[in-house]
């Protein structure tokens, strides 16, 4: 018998408790205010264009619909960015970032054979490392979090990754690392891209987050673009799960910069073989909003103000978390929480304090103390940091 | 060159008057154009109209109304295997992801751990993806079993059931529920029973691939005889369902792989597995798709509709096999024609030859398969006449 998945489980058990005071901090989906789900207006107004519009429902091509891959390489790279406009990249739909994710493991696992290697940071999302053992490649870490400050542990990170093998494959988040939150800053960024470069290594971007994590997407996409414009063809998934709310949608894209648009042919043709045992073709429906969206002036500005409030609201309960444990009388130093960004948290809480939360307080979260800041709301941030404060004082 | 069925439109080449394009792997209607059903029309309305819903997550194994309704669908409403408790459904994305899911699991879990050595039988011939999703999954013996007799261009029993009696025990054998493709060519029941007799003496392991439920008789029940009879013998079983065609949902991508399994905890402990191997594929499947079909299921009304619908689709495709099988026989055209009708679903094996096939392109810019393959839903009333001929023209002119 499987054990049960560590992230969505959590949102089951959540389901099943009957206490009304009940906070799921789990899995990563947001909430507004009111902790309810969030439908972006600018979604809605893409779907009501497409009900218009009576489309047929005819297979899409394999890499998917072309005016959402396109959109999603521009919105990634910078509309002046040299890699998009030369067209020396290839950018498939994928299945959300899992999705795209899967796409690129598998593309490493049969054309990348310098190594079998992906190097994570530590720690990262939960589901990397079997989405990469499933496509058969093998796991290692870098040293990327540091426990006794809740922050980057840069020169810890900098010294295992001068160590890496060359021509390894290494996993970066773009922005608002999952779990903890902590992104490195420009000049860290800096040095990290001049590293990699020295070592050779292949480089992933698993961006699931821009716009999401500043409020600006192209801060957010910053280290990407300066890692092309050093002249690392990086790989990058993309997601639009949670920047456009399109969770169930499954819309997502995997792109390859390469050295010119014959070689971005030719890893087109090989990424099609690969998506096609998997699934024959993607979804239509998130990639069709996602690219209305992206490609309606009026509607990607008003998405663009969306995802600003989105970001803005969860850095808005971020600082009252802290404030609200200071008034409790907590002695901890939480600058942490309000350092990190994104999504989600990582609270420094120990297992069995998390235990405790779930057990006593009804509050939800992964083991690791991860919380996800887009459950808070300005109702729940009390209690809360009330409950903190017993499970840590 | 031609476009592999089901990857988008082949390009026709401007300019050119009388074309038929009988490669697509997708309805079409006399008009020759896309089908969006009515029923799915108006829940798609009712989706849009409904501002309750919203876009969170599926659970992993998918919507559990679309999951329910969609086993029912394949097993029956009296299923034995229902009203046991040991049946297990995973949305998928299309039939191709409900087989690669159903795939996975077998290599790591089926007939020992990750047992890669396991061989799998594919018919042949049969959908060119079918080899290409089980070696993806990790499968190293893939073998043909016999199938289409080209001689007598029927189903080639005695060599299928040869097959199965040489096969190494546990086995995995590819079973197109109904519809075949790309022959359309269908076992008998009675020929099933034969099948199954020999496969359960033989430990063999059936995985349906089942694209055309409704869509090949018209009838539901009648499509899904094969999946039920072996469902009744006691077998565990895997059936890959693909609502593409008899929903006209292609590009939403909305499958289910059931599973029918030998008692109620190993359908969970099947499950909790199968949890395991989606979440490092699509992590949870696409919700529109699944919607639709699980609203129109679970309505009487609309089920009903949906059923008219399908029909109406399949009743077409047996009436351009009926027309095109009588102007070639008018014609006089040489060989036996009774094939066209007697095979069924989408697909036709005309048993024209490459060149021929090579003519009907070049000569006549009628497009199919190198195989011989039609895809009946290109044939209109307004093309029959110009087929027929073209048929008549290749056969009689080229040997």
């Amino acid at each position: 018998m499987g054990p049960p998945d560590p992230i969505l489980g959590v949102t089951e058990a959540f389901k099943r408790d009957t206490n009304s005071k009940k906070m799921n901090l789990g899995v990563g989906a947001y909430r507004d205010d009111n902790g309810k789900p969030y439908v972006l207006n600018c979604v809605r107004k893409a779907e009501a264009m497409i009900a218009s519009k009576k489309m047929d429902k005819e297979y899409l091509p394999i890499g998917g619909l072309a005016d959402f891959t396109r959109a999603s390489a521009e919105l990634a790279l910078g509309e002046n960015s040299e890699a998009f406009k030369s067209g020396r990249y290839v950018t498939v739909q994928g299945i959300s970032g899992t999705g795209s994710l899967r796409i690129g493991a598998n593309f490493l696992q049969r054309f990348f054979k310098s190594s079998r290697d992906v190097y994570l940071p530590k720690p990262s999302w939960g589901n990397h490392t079997p989405i990469f053992r499933d496509a058969g490649l093998q796991l290692q870490a870098y040293r990327y979090y540091d426990p006794k400050t809740c922050s980057l542990d840069f020169s810890g990170a900098m010294d295992d990754i001068s160590k890496i093998p060359e021509k390894s494959i290494i996993l970066l988040h773009a922005c608002a690392h999952n779990p903890t939150g902590v992104d490195p800053r420009q000049e860290q960024w800096k040095e990290l891209a001049a590293m990699v470069k020295k070592r050779n290594l292949l480089v992933y971007f698993d961006m699931a987050y821009q716009g999401f994590a500043s409020g600006d997407i192209n801060r957010d996409a910053w280290a990407v673009r300066y890692f092309i414009e050093q002249g690392i063809n990086v790989i990058l998934s993309q997601s639009y799960a949670k920047n456009m709310g399109l969770y169930g949608e499954r819309a997502g894209a995997f792109t390859v910069i390469c050295s010119d648009a014959e070689e971005a042919k030719r890893v087109e043709s090989q990424l099609k073989i690969l998506i096609r045992p998997m699934y024959s073709n993607p979804p239509l429906n998130g990639a069709r909003i996602a690219s209305i969206i992206l490609n309606t002036p009026d509607l990607r500005k008003e998405w663009l103000v969306e995802v600003k409030g989105m970001a803005d609201r969860i850095i808005s309960m971020r600082t009252q978390l802290v404030s609200n444990l200071k008034k409790e009388g907590s002695s901890h130093n939480w600058q942490h929480i309000t350092d990190q960004i994104g999504m989600f948290c990582f609270t420094g809480l120990k297992p069995e304090q998390v235990e405790r939360l779930i057990k006593e307080f009804s509050i939800y979260m992964t083991k690791d103390g991860r919380i996800s800041v887009a459950g808070v709301t300005s109702g729940n941030v009390g209690y809360l940091a009330h409950a903190i404060h017993q499970v840590t004082k | 060159g031609q476009a592999p069925p089901g990857t988008g439109r082949p390009s026709v080449p401007p300019g050119v008057g009388r074309t038929a394009l009988l490669l697509l792997a997708a309805y079409r209607t006399d008009e020759g154009q896309p089908w969006v059903l009515p029923v799915v029309k108006k829940v798609e309305q009712m989706i849009a109209n409904d501002n309750s819903l919203n876009h969170e997550y599926l659970p992993i194994l998918g919507l559990p109304e679309f999951r329910a309704n969609a086993s029912r669908i394949a097993l029956g409403d009296d299923s034995p295997a229902i009203k046991e408790n040991r049946i297990g459904s995973v949305q998928s994305l299309g039939g191709t992801g409900a087989l690669r899911i159903g795939a996975e699991f077998l290599r790591r879990w089926y007939n020992g751990n990750n047992n890669t050595a396991t061989p799998v039988y594919i018919s042949a011939p049969s959908w060119e993806n079918h080899n290409s999703v089980f070696v993806d999954a990790g499968f190293k013996d893939i073998r043909t079993y016999h199938y289409w007799d080209a001689a007598k261009r029927g189903l080639d029993l005695q060599g299928l059931l040869d097959d199965m009696e040489k096969a190494p025990e546990f086995s995995i054998f590819i079973l197109h529920a109904c519809a075949h493709n790309p022959t359309g060519t269908d076992p008998t029941p009675d020929q099933w029973k034969q099948i199954a007799a020999v496969m359960k003496r033989r430990f063999l392991f059936p995985f349906f691939d089942s694209a055309y439920q409704g869509f090949a008789s018209g009838s539901l029940d009648k499509d899904a005889w094969a999946v039920r009879y072996f469902v009744s013998e006691g077998f565990e079983l895997f059936c890959a369902q693909s609502f593409s065609k008899n929903f006209g949902l292609y590009n939403e991508r909305v499958g289910n792989l059931t599973v029918v399994a030998k008692d109620a905890d190993n359908v969970q402990r099947v499950l909790s597995q199968m949890e395991k191997i989606v979440r490092t594929t699509w992590s949870n499947p696409p919700s529109q798709g699944a919607r639709i079909v699980a609203t129109t299921l679970s309505s009487p009304q609309l089920f009903a509709e949906w059923k008219g619908n399908v029909k109406t689709m399949a009743d077409r495709v047996l009436l351009m096999r009926s027309e095109l099988r009588s102007r070639l026989e008018s014609l006089g055209t040489p060989g036996t024609w009774n094939h066209i009708t007697e095979q069924i679903g989408m697909f036709s094996f005309t048993g024209l030859n490459p060149k021929q096939v090579e003519y009907m392109i070049k000569e006549k810019h009628i497009y199919l398969m190198a195989s011989g393959r039609i895809n009946m839903c290109g044939l209109t009333t307004k093309n029959l006449d110009y087929v027929a001929k073209s048929i008549h023209e290749a056969v009689t002119k080229i040997q």
